[in-house]
């Protein structure tokens, strides 16, 4: 058997149910790995204690034959999730010492089901990032790297993938807004998918754009990840947005069977300069997919080009709003004020100290795009682009066309600090081929297909109709195999 | 291109209630304006008659008793304020 640590969920399942391996033994090895994982960064605040507990009592569950899948797996939750009585701070020194006295949706569904919480995992400030530097932590490492140079996980759920990519954990849980599962999933040879708008509760987890903000589960595999997906779903009466439908079993959705498949792929996300190397594995995608018997078409979704401007209009409208409520008077920081300072200044040096530079920027577009005068050149604009965005993907799909496979993302993992000169709108570009499917309120998931010239993992993205998260999963996990992608990176940490 | 002045970058950061210090104002002014050229892209789609997204999925938003779910936690809620005093939070003053 390999490291315990190494586990895939489903292979830790079957051992736990049959009584070959006990949940504190799977515990016990990750904690240990993560104690020697400081370099890497990944969990921020580790709960070994909390972890060994909720262990104990998942042995116990699963003896007495009650045993969910999720029961006694270890994972890693995203900091963004509120943890009761755990640090939850979205990565934010806006949030320090915030300890949440309610536990999230998705998190307590998951705890319900015995998983088990190693600790909260590192992330870009309040999910606005696609590096992990914006963390008042400091950014994650990813394990992959070609020589000394420290890589990015990609974000903003860094921690989370470097984690499950690091064999940290079995599992994580990130969220994505533009294509923080997908994104970091990618740079880390990982899998992550973000669900249909609506799939999972956003009940508990900190806000960041509202109508693009979904949770996800990040793995090894694709099995794993339905089998997680499962465990997180559901409707939340505490979320008037998650979808009241039956959620069904993802796993066993998983036929391996994908003739008469109708795969898309769109002639607007050959991006003029898209490296050579990304524009074959996206050949290879497609040829895999047609060997196992799908029908590959060529597809237009002719908005795409304005998918970044739009959604770089509507999240940071939503974030400035959402982000209102920091202002240090119910939670986390406030600023020490001199003599003779009142409530405003106590509001904006709360926040000039507590958000980092990127949220800054973001919160105050937000404000200039919805402030008098600029509501309808901005904001209602960005929401018809919007409209119109969603409707190329429907008008796809009512085609017959049943995924759409696309690259994940534009290159593979850059250098920490490769990008701090560079113009925000570069570092935006990272999210091109992931945030449409934000826009439209569709699930995405990211598949490690390969790897490119240096070495480093890349990615490719399977986009499904809404509510059928099942048949996607399906697709990607004939991608997965047909891939045969089993690197790792080699430990150096 | 979109040209943010000092004195609109001035005028947000205050919008958005964050202090930023006369010395930051122009490479503020610069971001904001990049990213408000960025934006303007949107200006080229035809949007004539296309309502703006109000629900990504075609649902009806669940509706519930008006009502209190929970309630007396008042430790809870005051438990991570940085300054609460007699049930209360406190904040400097706001009326002289």
């Amino acid at each position: 058997m390999s490291d315990l640590n190494a586990l895939t969920i489903a292979e830790a399942r079957d051992l736990l149910r049959k009584g070959d391996v006990t949940s504190v033994a799977l515990t016990e090895a990750c904690a240990k790995v993560i104690d020697g994982a400081g370099r890497l960064n990944a969990f921020v605040h580790p709960t070994p204690d909390l972890a060994l507990e909720r262990a104990r009592a998942a042995d116990a569950r699963i003896q007495a034959g009650d045993a969910p899948a999720m029961c006694g797996i270890p994972v890693g939750i995203k900091d963004l999730f509120c943890t009761e009585g755990v640090p939850s701070q979205a990565a934010s020194g806006i949030l320090g010492g915030f300890h949440p006295p309610y536990e999230s949706t998705v998190t307590a569904q998951l705890r319900d089901a015995g998983a088990v919480m190693l600790g909260k995992l590192n992330m870009d400030e309040f999910a606005m990032g696609s590096s992990n530097e914006t963390a008042v932590y400091g950014p994650a490492v990813n394990p992959w790297r070609v020589d000394d140079r420290d890589l990015t996980p990609g974000g903003s759920s860094g921690g989370s993938a470097a984690a499950v990519a690091a064999d940290l954990c079995l599992a994580a849980t990130g969220t994505d807004t533009g294509g923080s599962i997908r994104q970091p999933a990618a740079f880390t040879g990982t899998v992550g998918i973000k669900p249909t708008y609506g799939r999972c509760s956003r009940w508990g987890i900190v806000a960041f754009a509202s109508s693009l903000d979904q949770a996800g589960p990040m793995t090894k595999t694709v099995r794993d990840a339905a089998i997680m997906l499962t465990a997180m779903s559901g409707h939340d009466p505490k979320d008037s947005t998650s979808a009241d439908l039956p959620v069904p079993d993802f796993e066993a959705m998983l036929t391996g069977d994908i003739r008469g498949q109708k795969i898309g792929l769109p002639r607007e996300y050959r991006m003029e300069g898209m490296p050579a190397e990304i524009e074959a594995l996206w050949s290879r995608g497609a040829e895999m997919l047609r060997d196992a018997g799908a029908e590959i078409v060529d597809i237009s979704l002719p908005h795409t080009k304005y998918a970044l401007p739009a959604y770089y209009v509507i999240a940071p409208a939503e974030a400035s709003s959402n982000l209102a409520r920091y202002d240090g008077v119910r939670y986390g920081h406030r600023a020490a004020l001199g003599p003779g300072e009142g409530i405003t200044e106590m509001y904006e040096k709360t926040r000039a100290e507590g958000f980092g530079a990127e949220v800054q920027r973001r919160v105050m577009i937000g404000a200039y795009v919805l402030s008098a005068g600029f509501y309808d050149a901005y904001y209602n604009r960005a929401r018809k682009v919007r409209t119109l965005i969603k409707r190329d993907f429907e008008e796809v799909f009512a085609k017959g066309i049943d995924a759409i496979l696309t690259p994940a993302t534009p290159s593979s993992a850059f250098g920490l600090g490769e990008m701090a000169n560079a113009d925000p709108v570069e570092m935006y570009l990272n999210d091109v081929f992931t945030v449409t499917v934000n826009l439209a309120g569709l699930p995405g998931i990211s598949v490690p297909a390969g790897l490119d010239g240096k070495g480093l993992p890349l990615g490719l993205q399977l986009i499904g109709k809404p509510w059928e998260e099942g048949a996607l999963l399906n697709t990607a996990q004939v991608l997965e195999s047909a891939a045969g992608f089993v690197s790792k990176p080699q430990k150096w940490w | 291109m979109s040209e943010i002045d000092l004195e609109t970058a001035r005028k947000v950061a205050h919008l958005a209630r964050i202090k930023v210090p006369d010395d930051n104002l122009p490479a503020l002014a610069q971001d904001l304006s990049r990213i408000l050229t960025f934006m303007e892209q949107l200006a080229e789609v035809d949007v004539e008659g296309v309502e703006p997204m109000t629900s990504v999925t075609p649902m009806r938003l669940k509706r519930r008793a008006d009502g209190g779910s929970d309630g007396n936690i008042q430790d809870k809620v005051l438990a991570n304020a940085p300054d609460a005093r007699e049930g209360f939070f406190a904040v400097p003053k706001v009326v002289e």
